[in-house]
């Protein structure tokens, strides 16, 4: 070092000491870093395996009872020790999709207003206030839709709802308030901001040449959002409308608030019906036998493969667009 | 202009305008949650609301300083057990993930993200109520701390990730070990986005409801043990929001409003420790 031409810089103090020596010691210290967060990373994966194994060990008893006809039985009843998921998983499902149906055209366009039309000082304010509708709590929301979205529903949308489509199956029967119909509309304002903050910043991920080509070759602005942006994106926003499913799936407080909790499957909007995350909210600590608290566990574990599937589908698809980034993670 | 660019031209227009109203209707909806909060809260919040204890059904006064506390104490235990392990996750990732475990990590840490919390809750169930045989707040605790830890793992990630890899080069080029660079030199300067990624994490489980339903089940009176039920703000506003009196109404509206401020507050001063330590990069 010292036959160098040049002045060498000041050495740290560390390598004053014999050199083998402090090579040797920070080596191992830095295998037992790595060895420690190694172990907390490692928890991630167990806690799933965890959950799985609770959830599975829990529903042992139902799963030998019921079988896969617990699928598809609409019985419920804790005193004759007959139970049969199909109502809820029917709920979940219904709710969620009207949801969907809902929330994905007003979560793109918040999308994509805030990336391709929106001013640019208008485009903070809009993000931040998007973002803060992500962080209201679920029971929040379901106070607000007992109090105020279920009123409205009843004054404003159900009358001319049943004046133009009240003959169709969907809008049957009276609306007495808790129902699909509240039901999935307050879920669908939920997602609109998790759908939204990901759709957003997959729009982001879209490379400017792609814009810039379409307007270059002539395009209007929406053509050049239709015709480049969107179609580079479509994966990616199709795993953010999935995350935005996932959400619903699993989303309890809100639904066990407003959707009625009857253990009944009809396809009209307008009759209370019942989720998979309710029925457990509801009734888990009232699970007096063993039986009905493990037929609660296997409904759980119906909810959680279901769930996990679901965004398992969208962070594939998302990654693709916006590969390895947290894309919307602090929204979620 | 031709028939036809004119044509291409309105329909960019209207596009762009159907895209404009479907966007403010979404911004809308948030705008009337907040002020029907602020309407119908606003009026029964007073000093003895913070200070109270509840009154017994059917009666009026009373607060809800049992849940006030109770939401800190249960969300300030769940931040003990989960932010350490969420962010030396985060670590992991950041500084070691790029392998096979890293992606694995990754994407178990973005799929249980959307997990159920009401799962979670049956998880904290079973690990803690089942064997003590009694509900309690530090079962609500855990419950909440699993939901924390894949959050938090991932923005940390992020949030490290920011920092230039000339500095991590520069330590390490004076002899710095591995791990103290790591600690002492990217971790400290990523510190105000780790702090960011923790008051959000935090600001979501505070309003969490389901995971507590039994675990901490809630709790009439005043009570700091956390062997014991504890009521919180989120359980407090499910039992009065869904009972049956116009005075539990009332009370649900202003302990909405409470919560809502709660974790507004939290949410922005996380906002504004990354503006202090970014700038306008985010």
């Amino acid at each position: 070092m010292t036959s160098l031409p040049i002045e060498s810089p000041p050495r740290p103090p560390r390598l004053t000491r014999p050199r083998p020596q402090s090579l040797h010691a920070t080596d191992r210290s830095d295998r037992i870093y790595r060895s420690v967060l190694t172990g907390f990373a490692l928890g991630l994966p167990l806690l799933i395996l965890i959950i799985l194994g609770v959830l599975f060990t829990g529903a042992l008893p139902a799963l030998k009872r019921f079988g896969p006809t617990f699928l598809w039985t609409s019985t419920w009843d804790p005193v004759a020790e007959v139970y049969g998921a199909a109502p809820m998983i029917f709920g979940t499902l219904a709710s969620s999709l009207l949801a969907l149906l809902i929330a994905v055209p007003l979560a793109l366009s918040v999308a994509v207003f805030l990336t391709e039309f929106s001013p640019g000082w208008l485009r903070q304010p809009v993000a931040f206030l998007v973002e803060l509708l992500a962080a209201i709590p679920s029971v929040v929301y379901g106070t607000w839709g007992i109090f105020v979205l279920i009123p409205f529903l009843r004054a404003h949308v159900v009358p001319p709802l049943k004046a133009v489509l009240g003959w169709t199956p969907f809008l049957q029967g009276v609306f007495y308030g808790n129902s699909l119909l509240a039901g999935g509309v307050i879920l669908a304002i939920m997602i609109v901001p998790y759908i939204a903050a990901v759709s957003r910043e997959v729009l982001l991920a879209v490379p400017a040449s792609q814009r810039e080509a379409a307007l270059a070759m002539g395009a209007t602005r929406w053509e050049a959002v239709r015709s480049a942006v969107l179609p580079y994106g479509r994966a990616g926003l199709i795993g953010a409308v999935i995350l935005g499913l996932g959400r619903a799936l699993g989303e309890t407080m809100a639904v066990t608030m407003l959707i009625g909790n009857r253990h009944d499957i009809g396809v009209s909007l307008l009759q209370p019906a019942y989720t998979m995350a309710a029925a457990i909210a509801n009734e888990f600590s009232e699970a007096t036998t063993n039986l009905y608290q493990s037929a609660l566990f296997e409904v759980g574990l119906i909810l959680f493969v279901l769930t996990v599937t679901v965004n398992a589908i969208a962070r594939v698809l998302i990654w693709r667009v916006a590969r390895g980034q947290a894309v919307g993670s602090r929204a979620l | 202009m031709s028939g036809r660019a004119l044509r291409r031209h309105l329909a960019s227009r209207a596009m762009t305008a159907v895209v404009v109203v479907l966007s403010f209707t979404a911004v809308l909806a948030l705008l009337l949650i907040l002020g029907d909060l602020v309407l119908k809260g606003a009026s029964s919040i007073d000093w003895a609301f913070f200070t109270k204890s509840p009154v017994p059904a059917g009666q009026s006064g009373g607060g809800v300083a049992n849940a006030i506390v109770g939401t800190g104490i249960i969300v300030g235990l769940a931040a003990l057990i989960g932010v350490p392990i969420g962010v030396a996750a985060g670590l992991y990732l950041a500084e070691y993930g790029s392998g096979r475990l890293g992606f694995v990590v990754r994407f178990i840490a973005d799929v249980l993200n959307g997990t159920p919390s009401i799962v979670v809750g049956i998880v904290a169930w079973t690990f803690i109520v089942r064997p003590t045989h009694g509900y309690s707040a530090l079962a609500g605790s855990v419950a909440l701390a699993i939901l924390m830890i894949p959050m938090l793992a991932r923005t940390t990630e992020e949030m490290v990730r920011l920092v230039p890899h000339s500095l991590r080069e520069a330590a390490l080029a004076l002899g710095y070990p591995r791990w103290r660079t790591s600690l002492k030199i990217v971790a400290r300067t990523a510190l105000g986005g780790i702090v960011t990624g923790c008051l959000v994490g935090i600001a979501r489980i505070a309003g969490e409801t389901a995971p507590l339903l039994f675990t901490a089940l809630g709790n009439l009176n005043f009570s700091v043990d956390i062997t014991q039920p504890m009521q919180s703000l989120s359980l407090q506003i499910y039992v009065y929001a869904t009972g049956p009196f116009e005075e539990w109404h009332r009370l649900a509206w202003a302990s909405a409003l409470v919560l809502m401020g709660l974790v507004l507050i939290i949410s922005i001063t996380a906002r504004w420790v990354t503006r202090q330590r970014y700038g306008r990069i985010r």
